[in-house]
């Protein structure tokens, strides 16, 4: 049996690597790669709360985060590659205008 | 120390490293790999915490899907573009700060609150039907049928929105 907190603590290193990831990186594709860490360690916590209360729930939520995760990804990549279609860069500090 | 916990431990030192390597390397296509490897062992925490279908899943739509998409859009920008993107180390310092103090804080509150309780319970409601997929999935075709709904309809939203906003201006 893996102690709870140890679970909670693994899913928090995560998510502070993906944040990592998200804030300091400036190709807009470890961004991205940051925010499916992110997304992902809160996958890790609601599973871990789950097998604890021994409740199906958490893991039917982690579930409906892939979902929403598949989603953000594909979109976000379409949105990446037109912008990259217009001001041919994938450096996020060129990504500073709303209209072209 | 039981073994169960012993292979917690490996696979979780383990996709901590491969994420570390995921926000850190230059190369977007080498964080990429990092990135399916780490989701294997995610997949393998998962299977440890008693929720085996959440592991097939995980690697079926992240390493299979979610990161090959992305594979395939670093291949359509230019490789050299994507690679050489040039970092400002203030950012990196103010970035790393931000981060440890969110996972120090939030991990000694966690720590205090749920100091020794066992995880890796299977699930009592999930049981009842014969197993994890198959508790899963009665749940989610009974209880949680309209988040199921309101979700297959989101993706369909995602995949009209991204068809559209990926098609190329020119062609219209």
């Amino acid at each position: 049996m893996v102690p709870l907190s140890h679970v909670i603590i693994y899913a928090f290193l995560m998510f502070a690597i993906g944040m990592f990831g998200a804030l300091a990186r400036r190709n807009v594709f470890i961004v991205l790669m940051g925010i499916e860490l992110m997304l992902n360690a809160v996958n890790i916590a609601l599973v871990g709360f789950s097998s604890y209360l021994g409740n199906v729930a958490g893991q039917i939520m982690a579930i409906f985060i892939i979902t929403v995760a598949a989603g953000e990804a594909a979109v976000g990549l379409a949105i990446v590659l037109s912008i990259f279609r217009n001001r041919l860069t994938v450096n996020i500090d060129s990504f500073n205008l709303l209209k072209w | 120390m039981s073994w169960t916990q012993f292979f917690f431990y490996v696979f979780a030192g383990l996709s901590l490293l491969c994420a570390l390597m995921v926000v850190t390397r230059r190369n977007a296509v080498h964080s990429a790999i990092f990135l399916i490897i780490t989701f294997f062992f995610m997949a393998a925490v998962f299977v440890i915490l008693k929720a085996e279908l959440l592991a097939a899943v995980q690697v079926l739509v992240y390493a299979g899907g979610v990161v090959s998409l992305m594979l395939y859009v670093i291949m359509l920008v230019k490789a050299e573009e994507a690679s050489q993107v040039k970092q400002n180390l203030g950012q990196i310092a103010i970035a790393a700060f931000i981060a440890l103090l969110l996972a120090l804080q939030v991990g000694s509150i966690v720590y205090l609150y749920f100091a020794q309780k066992p995880a890796g319970k299977a699930a009592v409601e999930a049981l009842k039907y014969g197993g994890n997929t198959e508790g899963i999935g009665a749940l989610l075709y009974t209880k949680y049928l309209f988040p199921f709904e309101v979700a297959s309809v989101l993706l369909l939203a995602a995949m009209v929105g991204a068809i559209v906003l990926a098609k190329n201006r020119l062609e219209r």
